[in-house]
């Protein structure tokens, strides 16, 4: 299949491979930001094939991992308000709030319906005009324009009965909030594709910059994921602070032009509170004024919802940090397994652990 | 960019634990959450030695008679989707768990469970469809049950199918019975019917439309045992797809098994809508595919039987069984590394981005 097999060849994938082992001559930390990516690399066992001094560290690209639980428990008391459909990727439905999941109010009887993408949501809200309909805007860059497309929708459609509840994260103030702190191990970046195929990748170049940290675009497949780290490992080698693009068949350094005006005609930034993390400023995105009639916030009262966070001995944000490996989490498949999840990262299909249960490193570490 | 993040990352646990005091939908997946519901709850209070069997159906001696016996419950939604309704999901699915141990489909019974609403006309298409494919097995529907239960949709039918067949492979075909060396076999292209599910479902459409598999696995298995293949395991690689199938037969046989990923066929259009969607289609369910194991001398002979009965498929030697290297299932994949395929664990969900 074109655009699959020639990036999952055996010989160019090796070829690289062996690239990468000639150049490097030290430990390097490369931290892949996209949770697709950790999966990628995790299920093609690329971080099997790699020279011992590639250490792939895992970052906080899941967003699900990175929702905060005042948002979840908004979400949960949303669809348990009478005549509502709360509308949702399906990822989002088994991450607990506070209190408790949408699975287990869904089970409960509330309506919480999985969608596979934004304008579903203007669908059920059409078919359903006397109910109140939903959608938990969850994602980074990537999601953010059908998530525009969806509001823009209901505006001209006259739909009074469709809502966002917003949780838009974006990644370049996540990566500046990594480097600044003082005990960062991060030597560079393979900057997530999807999102650069909307964004573009200039507002990376002054984050490379000062941070003396080389930032490389980097697709998805076997092959564009060896790219990214030789690109990544000449680049450190080297001692070169730069952005590089490894994934030019989707990525432009301007990205989608369209797509980002219509972001910005919809959207605007706000501080955003990641889970595990805190408040991380002009990292989320919020609905404009001319559009506040499709914030949920405005529509339904949240403000009980303060969403406490648990204390246990998951070490969920070490590992969104890329401080510590799945494997080394006294709780990783033992207390902690995708049924009975302890954080977020072992819930979601984007998130570090469940990456490494799913491919079990976990009977690897065993041997 | 303005840099107003000093502070050293202060990163706490995100959630707490997920109880799971109530049955999610996940338990009824076919993957870890089912297994452990089958291991806490039903086991310790049905245990007899015929559960051990670990079967599809379970190997009854009747005086000397060997029959299979089985049962499955069918809650499709939508009822109808390409290729396919319940009803030809129920009788497929009892004919190939017999066969699948070894037997000859005779018999089925069918309890129907309809919600208020359901149209007639409906019921007659699916019951219609039941009696088409049970004479193209070969089987008769020869008890029954109908009851009605007040429904949300209006649209709602389950069906729960029983079904006895005589044992025509003696000792016949079990997880028990697999062997370092076996090679496995699979008898077509996987994922088709998760996907055209799936479409129907979530109206996700695709062009052409992606059609489901589903078949009668009987006349097939049967030849095998007509033309004297030594057939050590039969598995159809129904919910959980063909990974789940898999896993857990090495579990049972305590042996690993290798497979390698470029032999397993899987059609473009598949490949395609999985990688848009981020599914694995190793996990997609299928409802006419089985995999088989088999000594290695009679590998091309079973091949070439299986094509000959249908020239359209494309059956394939996707592995071989070895000792047991601690990871049941082992995946050389296309870039030629060697990873674990595991059991799948909860739900396959679409990636969010």
């Amino acid at each position: 299949m074109k655009y699959i097999d020639e990036y999952r060849n055996p010989a160019i994938t090796q070829q690289i491979i062996n690239e990468i082992k000639h150049t490097v001559t030290r430990t390097w930390n490369i931290m892949e930001i996209c949770g697709g990516q950790t999966h990628a690399i995790l299920r093609f066992g690329i971080d099997l094939a790699l020279s011992p001094e590639i250490n792939l560290i895992h970052g906080p690209g899941c967003p699900v991992c990175v929702t905060s639980v005042q948002k979840i428990d908004q979400a949960i008391y949303i669809a348990q308000q009478p005549n509502t459909i709360l509308c949702s990727f399906g990822d989002m439905l088994r991450v607990p709030g506070s209190q408790t999941s949408l699975l287990s109010v869904r089970g409960r009887g509330c309506s919480v319906q999985t969608v596979y993408s934004p304008l579903d949501t203007i669908r059920i809200a059409v078919q359903n005009p006397n109910k109140e309909v939903v959608f938990f805007a969850v994602g980074f860059e990537t999601t953010a324009p059908a998530n525009a497309m969806a509001v823009k929708k209901a505006k001209e459609l006259s739909l009074k009965n469709v809502s966002l509840l917003c949780a838009q994260v974006l990644v370049p103030p996540a990566m500046v909030a990594l480097l600044s702190d003082p005990y960062c191990q991060i030597h560079g970046f393979l900057s997530a594709g999807h999102v650069c195929t909307v964004m573009g990748y200039h507002e990376y170049e002054p984050i490379a910059e000062t941070y003396k940290t080389p930032i490389v675009v980097t697709g998805f497949e076997p092959v564009d994921l060896l790219l990214g780290i030789k690109k990544c490992v000449q680049l450190l080698e080297q001692g070169k602070y730069e952005v590089q693009n490894a994934y030019p068949r989707a990525v432009k350094r301007e990205g989608n032009i369209p797509a980002q005006r219509l972001i910005h005609e919809v959207f605007q930034p706000c501080d955003q509170h990641w889970r595990g993390l805190g408040v991380i400023p002009n990292s989320g995105l919020k609905l404009r004024p001319e559009y506040a009639e499709y914030d949920a916030e405005t529509k339904f009262d949240l403000s009980k919802n303060e969403g406490l966070e648990h204390v246990s001995i998951c070490i969920a944000g070490e590992i969104l940090q890329g401080k510590k490996k799945p494997i080394e989490c006294p709780a990783f498949a033992k207390q902690c397994t995708p049924e009975n999840p302890l954080g977020a990262p072992m819930v979601s299909n984007e998130g570090a652990c469940s990456a490494y249960y799913q491919y079990t490193r976990h009977n690897n570490a065993q041997q | 960019m303005d840099n107003n993040f000093k502070q050293p990352l202060s990163w706490g646990c995100p959630i707490d634990r997920v109880e799971y005091g109530k049955i999610v939908l996940a338990h009824g997946g076919g993957g870890t959450l089912m297994h452990q519901l089958i291991k806490h709850v039903f086991e310790p209070a049905f245990a007899n030695p015929f559960l051990q069997q670990h079967h599809d159906s379970t190997i009854l001696d009747m005086d000397g008679i060997h029959l299979a016996f089985t049962t499955d419950s069918f809650v499709v939604k939508p009822l109808f989707f390409p290729g396919g309704n319940i009803g030809k999901l129920a009788i497929c699915g009892t004919v190939n768990d017999l066969a699948m141990a070894g037997a000859c489909p005779m018999y089925i019974s069918v309890g129907f469970i309809l919600e208020e609403g359901l149209d007639i006309r409906t019921l007659q298409k699916i019951v219609d469809t039941m009696k088409y494919e049970g004479d193209c097995a070969g089987v008769s529907i020869v008890t029954g049950d109908t009851k009605v239960i007040e429904g949300k949709s209006g649209d709602g039918m389950y069906i729960n199918t029983s079904g006895i067949g005589i044992v025509r492979q003696e000792p016949p075909p079990s997880p028990f019975q697999i062997q370092p060396g076996d090679h496995i076999l699979i008898n077509g292209d996987i994922g088709r019917h998760g996907l055209a599910v799936l479409s129907a479902r979530e109206e996700i459409h695709f062009e052409p439309p992606l059609e489901s598999d589903c078949a009668s696995l009987g006349t097939i298995i049967l030849a095998m045992f007509e033309n004297n293949i030594p057939v050590h395991c039969l598995r159809d690689c129904t919910r959980g797809g063909l990974a789940s199938a898999l896993n857990e037969l090495a579990q049972d046989s305590q042996l690993t098994f290798i497979i390698d990923e470029n032999q397993v066929p899987i059609r473009d259009d598949v490949r395609g809508a999985c990688e848009i969607l981020g599914l694995n289609p190793f996990y997609v369910a299928n409802e006419g595919r089985f995999i088989a194991f088999i000594p290695q001398e009679f590998v091309s002979e079973t091949l070439q039987l299986w094509k000959d009965l249908e020239p359209e498929s494309i059956p394939k030697d996707i592995g071989v069984v070895v000792d047991n290297r601690n990871t049941p299932v082992i995946l050389k994949n296309t870039i030629g590394i060697e990873v674990s395929l595991p059991m799948l664990s909860g739900e396959q969900l679409p990636r969010i981005c």
